[in-house]
């Protein structure tokens, strides 16, 4: 298969949530057709749907480059957001700085970062506070 | 069994998406905060909570849930509705809480 590289723009929570999840459905509608393994399918649907929240509750936005192979699928989150300013804090299970008006919506139970970690085979994330955070999640077909 | 199968045993009410009422339940699994269900709710699970907005049905979706249930009549959103119709992801809603519920759908699994 050759490769194929998809890029989606992901709103601010504060301007469109409604629209979050929209890249992780249509990556997971895309390997649906073109008939991925279901288990790497659903892997990428919860890793980078989480991502994707993450970047438009805390960041203001972003954007998702998503690269499709016959081995894996490698999924980029960029934001020009605060930064993650203890990795190793946001990594804990329960740990949240949430606001309280996406609390109140069922988010903010602390498991975003876990969750991208546990559904992927790597996970690098690359953060400077006040600049923006890139992460990388692979996640082996 | 199928997701409209348990439904009908049930005498759960349909809200939405009932396109996919054929998707066969496996398990169950209760919770309301949407990125701990994402992360444990296994493939075909009833899901049974009381969120009833817009990004429970993109967790559905994506978590491969079988259907949501509502329980203790939790309203559901009119976008989160037309989302789950447009998406195929059906949503009932039950006057019973998640523990009555949870021992209604295990006796039938």
């Amino acid at each position: 298969m050759a490769g194929l590289k998809l890029t989606y723009d992901i709103p601010s929570a504060d301007d469109d949530f409604t629209r979050a999840g929209e890249a992780s459905g249509s990556v997971k509608k895309k390997l649906r057709q073109i008939g991925y393994n279901p288990d790497a399918i659903r892997k990428v649907s919860i890793a980078m749907y989480e991502g994707e929240i993450n970047v438009a509750i805390h960041a203001g936005g972003g954007e998702a480059e998503v690269e499709i192979s016959s081995d894996a699928v490698t999924i980029k989150l960029i934001d020009h957001g605060p930064g993650i300013a203890d990795v190793d804090k946001a990594m804990q299970e329960g740990w949240s700085t949430a606001p309280e008006a996406v609390r109140s919506l069922g988010f903010g139970a602390g498991m975003g970062l876990p969750n991208m970690k546990k559904y992927t085979d790597s996970m690098e994330i690359e953060t400077e506070v006040g600049k923006g955070t890139t992460i990388t999640m692979v996640v082996k077909a | 069994m199928t997701v409209n199968e348990l439904a009908n045993q049930l005498h759960l009410k349909p809200l939405a998406g009932i396109g996919g009422d054929q998707n066969e339940v496996l398990t169950c699994y209760a919770g309301d905060l949407l990125s701990w269900v994402m992360g444990r709710a296994k493939e075909g699970s009833v899901w049974l909570t009381v969120m009833g907005n817009i990004n429970a049905v993109a967790v559905a979706t994506l978590a491969d849930c079988a259907c949501i249930v509502l329980t203790e009549n939790a309203p559901l959103d009119e976008d989160a509705r037309q989302r789950a119709e447009m998406q195929n992801v059906p949503i009932y809603s039950t006057d019973l809480n998640a523990f009555e519920m949870s021992v209604k759908v295990a006796e039938l699994l």
